[in-house]
């Protein structure tokens, strides 16, 4: 049932905030509202309770295994969500001025420090809202680096095939055009494919490193020597930086300029979508275009930089400082981390992937790159199950649901026919790994003697499959009053 | 196994031409591409009026995990296009190549740098291999 | 303190059954000249060492009494929102892509497309953006797609709209060739100068953004200048304080046909000021333009046994599937703040939302009629408003705020940064969160500051 077939009008007597009897508005009638906009009129009580049953039809982190690939469904320690709501720090409004408390800042200065220290870069903005608008802030850098240099016949952005559909969107958005890079059979980048496009309408090329293919592109180093001979920048799309967090630093690596998820690496609170945060970093050339507002300290205090303090800036990216409460959250994990504690974050990311790829190649499934070394995700592919036994990938994903674990990232990348995308994060035990290849090895039995129970699965959840053409077709996304619910 | 009718041609990028004998030609997708799609939810037509080289950008077809550009096989003026499918693309899973078709140009170069139906099956074997 | 549950035991069968020595074997794929130094990080605090430092750096920003406005706003949240909103199960889960393991987040957020549509009167809206700026930008990129009568890429902007949208707008649509157009404010009345968007007429243009209230939370003429944007064939973008729609009229509601598209900044609905983030960018829209519409989107629909569901929809429009092609490169959203919003609207209603608007509409006139009292303090706009408005000092701003803010008050924030002819101006608000004693203590700190009579604050006029 929707909120809304619980309303009554007058339910409600708005203890919240009071009531206003009898107002007056100094405001012309034909700016006024004509009618109520008919938002639910229910009891307190009704609202928690019907709100408490739907979080309760979810899947989640805290009450489920969540090996989703390439997301890092990592344990969100609940210190960081109970100290970043200390009223001091929710209170602050964005143009409080600094002299008025400097708490905020000096953490936001710290952050920024602990990223530059762990990515190997020379600064980093922390204002993009997401990793996407981090991946948008670092193209338009390169952009405007280029521009700086006179250099404007610079027009593509090379991608790898088995990129996020995000780096090429991002791309776009600053004006580009795509150039993909095939990947070779071993899951690295084809560097004779490389080699014959790059050239000097070459803008930078875009890469994720450990890749979304789960493996570490080994020949990063030459890759960067070839992009850079060509004038080009080499942008790092931090998706996967859980797994190299404290033993290789894309700085090191060569890359120009690099986003980072903090709801990935930094455990920030995923949210049923979101907020995410994607700071920014840079190295030394691209300094003069990183996004605004950021945080500086003169060794007494400190202070916001600005257009003004930063004129070649590429701008604002949102209205104040990006999702400001996240990056706290991420800020307070990052103390908790320390410096042992990063290193130990790739070690056993690392160490969870590695251990459940031999024990899934041993129950008989078929990895993607049997020959490299798992990073922090493996990819498994369904394509002979899917041959065989008629039983797809998406057929495996909702039967998992069935055994309450949430489904791994399926159909992604796109160049792997029927993959899973296992990323089971450090966070979670041993056993919980085991219990998983038990669960597997019963799907894969069921899919070869009884194949009607994977393929019509899920059974035990709230709802059975939906049908998602006539999601689209008849296109229903706001409820209309009498509609049937 | 995919209907690829033999008095039709094709491109490499699985539309389908019929040469409709007046200097015009009717175009479409495949039943292969269809079938590869999946069901239908949106058909994004090419506009009347607009001129099109061979391999122009004239459309995108999408399924509900998918979308597909649509290259213009033919060099021509678009003349018509099947408005039917603003409502119900699904009449392309239905009917590729009858009720299914996409538009009618009238053509400005020939026919001949386009396919066979026995060379478009190879390319089609080759890639359900 | 990673978070790590791994026993001895744990760690060395693992490494067995991988077959390798350490766990640094697990590297071995990274060339050995790659690997960092040791890192100058200081060294990890356990719990309670963290909730040592987090509570001196909360307690030295205080808790100031808050009349500043300008895109973020104190309002009073229900102790209901964020217990629910926090619950694990909303907390740590993701973009809903298991739908049939995603039914609570997926349903709340078709709940959210709903009461946004009501709000503001559109047939659609997604299922949130970023914040009310970056929510701006989208709407002028989707506005370029969606007109196709027009050329021209040209979106006419008011200066009475917030600075910093102007400035985020111009950061992300001008890297695609987009021309944004300023149509300044008429000094009289502080909302846009209606002969100046005229002079417009007949020109080749994308959108005409409109913002109800404006920046100095004047009243605009929204009704003539939809009609006028659709005459001349450009979209209508509205830019709305949801909380305002309590009182306001809905842009679907505004002139002969209503707005275009509807965006704007979420914060009002539940969601803290917490410096700034994070927020919520809506985005809503008349039906024929949401293919053009970017982010998520979720759609009703039935199960194998015809029981209804929620999905996402009209997925071929991003990112994951249209890549280099898609609407927008967004891919997460807020949607933990979509949560708290939801929560928020159904605990207020229609009459909490209007209840909590008016009483800001009122405590915000309150205080500009006590602090107009003051000789030489006045009004720098005569036009209606809403919950800020502009209001001339005798003296400068910055040392007022600074005065004001040696007794932990935020009194408001000068706009002379982005206006240079509103010298000694600050923008004011007081929201519902205010009572009597705040709005006094604010009047009797500005007196003494103006010497202007202690009892003046307290007399209708003087």
């Amino acid at each position: 049932m929707l909120i809304f077939e619980q309303s009554r009008l007058g339910r409600n007597p708005k203890h919240q905030v009071g009531a206003v009897e009898g107002a007056n508005y100094e405001i012309p009638e034909e700016f006024l509202r004509k009618q109520p906009a008919g938002l639910p009129d229910v009891s307190e009580l009704q609202a928690v309770r019907h709100y408490t049953l739907l979080s309760q039809k979810n899947f989640s982190i805290d009450t489920h295994f969540y090996p989703l690939g390439s997301c890092t469904m990592k344990y969100n320690p609940r210190a960081c969500n109970t100290l970043a709501n200390l009223p001091g720090i929710t209170s602050r409004h964005p143009f409080t001025p600094p002299d008025m408390g400097q708490g905020f800042m000096a953490c936001m200065y710290d952050l920024q420090n602990m990223l530059r220290e762990v990515t190997g870069m020379s600064a980093i903005s922390l204002a993009p809202a997401a990793g996407a608008q981090g991946e948008f802030a670092g193209v338009a850098m390169i952009r405007a680096y280029h521009d700086a240099n006179n250099d404007t016949e610079r027009c593509e952005i090379l991608v790898p095939d088995a990129a996020h559909g995000t780096n090429p969107a991002s791309a776009v958005m600053c004006g580009y055009k795509v150039k993909e890079i095939p990947t070779n059979s071993e899951g690295d980048v084809d560097l004779d494919a490389l080699k014959s496009v790059v050239g000097p309408q070459t803008a930078g090329i875009m890469l994720t490193n450990p890749s979304t293919l789960g493996v570490f592109e080994r020949q990063i180093e030459e890759i960067a020597r070839v992009v850079h001979e060509a004038g080009g920048l080499l942008y790092y799309d931090g998706a996967n930086l859980n797994a190299i967090l404290g033993k290789v630093r894309p700085g090191d690596m060569g890359f120009d300029v690099i986003h980072l998820n903090l709801h990935k690496t930094f455990s920030t609170p995923h949210g049923g979508g979101g907020p995410g945060a994607g700071p920014v970093g840079v190295s030394e050339r691209l300094k003069p275009y990183l996004p605004i507002p950021m945080v500086a300290y003169d060794g007494d205090d400190y202070s916001w930089v600005t257009e003004k303090e930063l004129p070649t800036t590429i701008g604002r990216l949102s209205a104040f400082m990006g999702n400001a409460s996240i990056l706290m959250r991420a800020y307070i994990y990052a103390k908790m981390l320390g410096n042992d504690g990063m290193a130990r974050i790739a070690e056993f990311s690392t160490l969870n992937a590695n251990y459940l790829m031999t024990r899934l190649d041993e129950a008989g499934f078929e990895m993607a790159f049997k020959n490299r070394r798992a990073t922090h995700e493996f990819i498994v592919t369904l394509k002979q199950v899917a041959k065989t036994m008629g039983v797809n990938t998406m057929d495996f994903a909702k039967r998992m649901l069935d055994y309450g674990v949430h489904a791994p990232t399926t159909y992604f990348p796109l160049l792997i026919a029927e993959c899973l995308l296992i990323e089971p994060t450090e966070t979670e035990t041993r056993e919980t790994l085991d219990d998983f290849v038990e669960v597997l090895k019963k799907i894969l039995k069921e899919a070869e003697h009884t194949p009607d129970l994977v393929t019509q699965a899920p059974h035990t959840l709230p709802v059975k499959r939906l049908d998602d053409v006539r999601a689209v077709r008849q296109l229903d996304v706001a409820w209309k009053e009498g509609e049937e619910s | 196994m995919s209907n690829i009718p033999s008095e039709l041609y094709y491109a490499k990028s699985h539309e389908w031409v019929r040469d409709d004998g007046d200097g015009n030609v009717t175009i479409g997708v495949s039943d292969y591409a269809q079938s590869q799609l999946g069901d239908l939810v949106f058909i994004e037509l090419p506009e009347v009026d607009a001129d099109l080289a061979i391999k122009d950008e004239c459309g995108v077809i999408e399924s509900v995990k998918a979308a597909s550009d649509m290259y213009s096989p033919v060099a021509g003026t678009v003349i018509e296009v099947n408005e039917v499918l603003n409502d119900a693309p699904e009449t392309v899973n239905d009917d590729a190549y009858g009720d299914g078709w996409v538009a009618k140009i009238k053509l400005s170069g020939d026919l001949s740098h386009l396919l066979s139906a026995d060379n478009y099956t190879a390319i089609v074997d080759a890639e359900s291999e | 303190m990673p978070f790590i549950p791994h026993t001895t035991d744990d760690i060395e069968h693992m490494l067995k059954t991988i077959g390798v020595a350490d766990i640094n074997a697990l590297f071995d794929e990274i060339p050995e000249s790659l690997r960092c130094p040791p890192l100058d990080i200081a060294a990890g605090l356990s719990e309670q060492e963290i909730v040592r430092l987090m509570h001196e750096r909360a307690n030295e920003d205080g808790q100031t009494l808050n009349f500043a406005g300008a895109g973020a706003y104190e309002h009073h949240i229900p102790a209901a929102i964020w217990e629910v909103t926090t619950r694990g199960e909303f907390y740590s889960a993701y973009t809903p892509y298991q739908a049939e393991a995603s039914q609570g987040t997926l349903q709340l957020l078709y709940e959210f497309q709903t009461m946004m549509t009501r709000l503001t009167g559109m047939d659609v809206s997604n299922a949130s953006l970023y914040d009310g700026a970056s929510a701006l930008a989208e709407a002028v990129l989707m506005s370029v797609r969606a007109n196709r009568k027009s050329k021209s890429k040209v979106i006419l902007m008011p200066t009475s709209l917030h600075p910093h949208y102007r400035a985020v707008v111009k950061t992300i649509v001008t890297q695609q060739g987009i021309t944004m157009q300023d149509i300044d404010y008429d000094p009289a009345t502080g909302t846009t100068d209606l002969d100046k968007l005229m002079a417009h007429a007949g020109e080749d243009i994308a959108a005409v953004v409109i913002p109800q209230p404006n920046f100095f939370g004047g009243i605009e003429p929204v009704n003539e200048m939809v009609n006028w944007a659709h005459e001349n064939k450009a979209l209508a973008i509205a830019v709305v304080n949801p909380m305002s729609l309590g009182v306001l009229n809905a842009p679907g509601d505004w002139g002969q046909t209503g707005a275009d598209i509807v965006c704007g900044e979420g914060q009002p609905l539940g969601i803290p000021l917490a410096s700034g983030g994070a927020y919520l960018g809506f985005l809503c829209c008349q039906q024929s333009y949401v293919r053009q519409m970017p982010g998520r989107i979720i759609g009703k629909t039935v199960d194998l046994d015809g029981k209804p569901g929620y999905t996402l929809t009209l997925q071929a429009r991003e990112q994951h599937i249209r890549r280099s092609k898609a609407t927008s490169n967004i891919c997460t959203n807020q949607g933990l703040m979509v949560t708290a919003a939801t929560i928020y609207m159904s605990i207020m209603g229609d009459a909490g939302v209007n209840s909590a608007a008016t009483q800001s509409y009122q405590n915000t006139h309150q205080l500009v009629a006590s602090m107009t009292d003051i000789p030489g303090v006045e009004r720098v706009f005569d036009s209606p408003f809403f919950h800020e408005a502009v209001i001339k000092l005798p003296s400068s701003a910055a040392r007022y705020l600074r005065s004001m803010g040696a007794h932990n008050i935020l009194a408001g924030i000068s706009l002379e940064q982005w206006y240079p002819e509103l010298k000694d101006c600050v923008l004011v608000c007081a929201t519902e969160t205010k009572n009597q004693a705040d709005l006094e203590k604010y009047m009797s700190h500005m007196g003494r500051l103006f010497d202007a009579p202690l009892a003046c604050q307290l007399r209708p006029s003087f």
